[in-house]
């Protein structure tokens, strides 16, 4: 947009290629022409530079940029394929409000998140704090736990499909191994949930852990050891030397997890599609209804505006967060 | 026990050595490997090893570690007969491209703006960034409209490659850790460079880039890997199924597939991330410790 005539007159250079450039070295020196041809090549290495940039800011404009304003506007307007885009002030939020499975997806996105908190919380931290006292098979432990971070979302939720089969599935069977009684994993309404959240933590820990793993390694030893003089025993020394040497990375993932976990998408379109009786319609599902099942993009565009407004508040924090430290 | 001496942590090395702490250390050592392995090795065994039984064997309710019978055809029948060969290869050619892409377009923006500095450089490169901070999903329907109608060119994207590859350029992240290691590289040993008559591709070429080579193959590695796990973006931009990416083709037939073949296309679409993995683990943690600090 803003970029565009910035590109355009760079696109416009392309025969003066700067490959060989032949430039004179200072050969400025030559007095009274000097102020004229520093200005000239000021304006030909401007013009390089943004021929270099040139791609990128395009890239940005057309895919990026562009569609964040035109997000915002669309969210005001109905749009369909067959005519212009027609002005309807804020008539797309109130049908939003008015669809009663607007807040039980929002409900259900907030109770994802919070057990994808409890849970991606605790075991990543957990296991980072156990991996990283342990001495033996570390390289082996570390990279096993990344490995489902490798794999393509979709191969895990298929597998895990498989698993959570009420029939012949892996973990029914290995609850009446234990005498356990078998569950309706995905199909009833109080597990569907706490089921998509095992997957999700399951595949995405690695990362997490990977990163508790290297801030444990970066606490001086030093604290451990004036710690230990005192006296503290070790669950004393997790609390007042870990703990608060890793306040700033637990706060860091802490939103990125919350920023990430509140647009699941993959578990429930796979694994449930929003069932049972809508227990696992999530924002970012009923926005994918919106736009591509009922083709109204005006009002999936109000739905991202609204999630944009939420995300942003914690992008903010994280923003404030990162400059202080930085 | 250790036989050099590891870095200080949270339990003492005494501690360690006490008899308790001895068996302690063992005990929660074994649990934490069965325990790994349990959870994370053997899901994937499961299914690459779930491939090769008969499709009676995978629906028994007693589930058997080792195939009763092989069944390696499984494999080939998901390759040719489902036809997930050409979904591979699709992935690859999406894969392949969105890396080209991006490495021009995001090696050359950040040289752009580290090295040659132009006016409202840093302009440029704060709006940029500026995305990073919004949310994927809040740009889904905006960037879907301008792909089915490029503004300015006005040509249709959906159904072709460029589709993927073109809003992947746009990878604010990229810029920014591409810029930040050219901007450690020393302004003399461009300049002298320039002193030996080379100009402003070539200084690219044949200083920064051979430099750059560790960031490099992070940003590869993020591109390939991204979009070879995509789901979400492919269904809706190629909804043509000859184009799609084995992600999306998987999904698609798991419905018919049966259960083995199935499992097959899962291995043949996991195998490059997993071999990438073992070969570039050094650079996929390095450039993780990175993203978590970007900013």
């Amino acid at each position: 947009m803003s970029a565009q005539p910035l590109s355009a007159a760079a696109e416009k250079s392309t025969e003066e290629d700067p490959l060989p450039s032949p430039r004179p070295p200072a050969g400025t020196r030559a007095g009274a022409a000097a102020g004229n041809s520093r200005f000239r090549r000021a304006v030909r290495e401007n013009l390089a530079a943004y021929l270099f940039l040139a791609a990128g800011v395009l890239c940005f404009a057309l895919f990026s940029w562009y569609p964040i304003v035109r997000g915002v506007l669309l969210g005001f307007q109905q749009v369909t394929f067959a005519e212009p885009a027609r002005w309807v002030g804020l008539d797309n939020f109130r049908r939003l409000f008015d669809d009663p499975l607007f807040l039980t997806a929002w409900q259900n996105t907030g109770y994802f998140t919070l057990l994808a908190l409890v849970l991606g919380f605790a075991a990543p931290f957990a296991t980072a704090v156990v991996l990283n006292e342990l001495r033996h098979g570390r390289p082996y432990l570390r990279m096993t736990v990344y490995l489902p971070v490798m794999l393509p979302p979709i191969v895990t939720m298929l597998l895990w499909r498989q698993f959570y089969d009420p029939g012949p599935g892996l973990f029914n069977t290995v609850l009446e191994t234990l005498r356990l009684p078998a569950q309706q994993w995905l199909e009833s309404e109080n597990l569907a949930m706490v089921s998509l959240v095992l997957v999700s933590t399951w595949a995405n820990m690695g990362t997490t852990t990977l990163i508790y793993l290297a801030a444990l390694g970066g606490i001086p030893g030093e604290l451990y050891e004036a710690a230990e003089l005192d006296g503290a025993s070790i669950r004393q020394r997790l609390w007042h030397v870990t703990i608060p040497q890793m306040r700033f990375i637990l706060m860091i993932t802490l939103l990125l997890q919350v920023i990430g976990t509140m647009q699941v998408f993959v578990e429930p379109f796979v694994l449930t599609g929003g069932g049972p009786d809508d227990a696992t319609v999530t924002v970012l599902l009923l926005l994918y209804r919106y736009a591509f099942v009922y083709n109204d993009f005006g009002l999936a565009s109000a739905m991202s505006t609204l999630l944009f407004v939420v995300l942003g508040l914690f992008s903010v924090v994280y923003l404030r967060l990162t400059r202080s430290k930085g | 026990m250790a036989a050099e001496t590891p870095a200080r942590t949270l339990i003492a090395p005494a501690e360690m050595n006490r008899r308790t702490g001895r068996f302690l250390y063992r005990f929660v050592l074994a649990a934490t490997l069965t325990g790994f392995t349990v959870a994370f090795v053997l899901p994937l065994y499961w299914m690459t090893s779930g491939a090769l039984k008969s499709s009676s064997e995978l629906a028994d309710p007693n589930p058997t570690l080792f195939p009763e019978s092989w069944h390696p055809e499984s494999y080939t029948e998901a390759w040719t007969n489902v036809g997930l060969g050409h979904f591979f290869l699709n992935t690859l050619v999406l894969a392949l491209g969105a890396w080209l892409t991006q490495l021009l377009v995001d090696v050359s923006a950040a040289y752009a703006l580290s090295k040659l500095r132009p006016v409202l450089g840093n302009v440029v490169l704060g709006l940029m960034l500026a995305t990073l901070m919004l949310p994927v999903s809040a740009l889904l329907v905006p960037t879907y409209l301008a792909v089915v109608d490029v503004p300015l060119f006005h040509v249709n994207l959906i159904n072709t490659p460029f589709a993927i590859w073109l809003p992947a350029a746009a990878n604010a992240f990229n810029i920014f850790i591409l810029k930040r290691f050219f901007d450690q590289i020393p302004a003399e040993l461009l300049d002298s460079a320039r002193i030996d008559g080379a100009g402003t591709l070539r200084v690219l070429a044949s200083v920064v880039l051979p430099l750059s080579r560790p960031v490099l193959a992070v940003v590869s590695i993020f591109a390939v890997v991204g979009v070879w796990k995509d789901f979400l973006w492919p269904m809706l931009v190629l909804p043509d199924e000859a184009k799609q990416p084995i992600t999306v083709a998987l999904n698609r037939l798991s419905e018919f597939m049966p259960a083995n073949q199935l499992l097959a296309g899962m291995v043949m679409a996991s195998i490059p991330l997993l071999v990438l993995f073992l070969i570039f683990q050094r650079h996929i943690i390095a450039g993780l410790t990175a993203g978590s600090l970007k900013g």
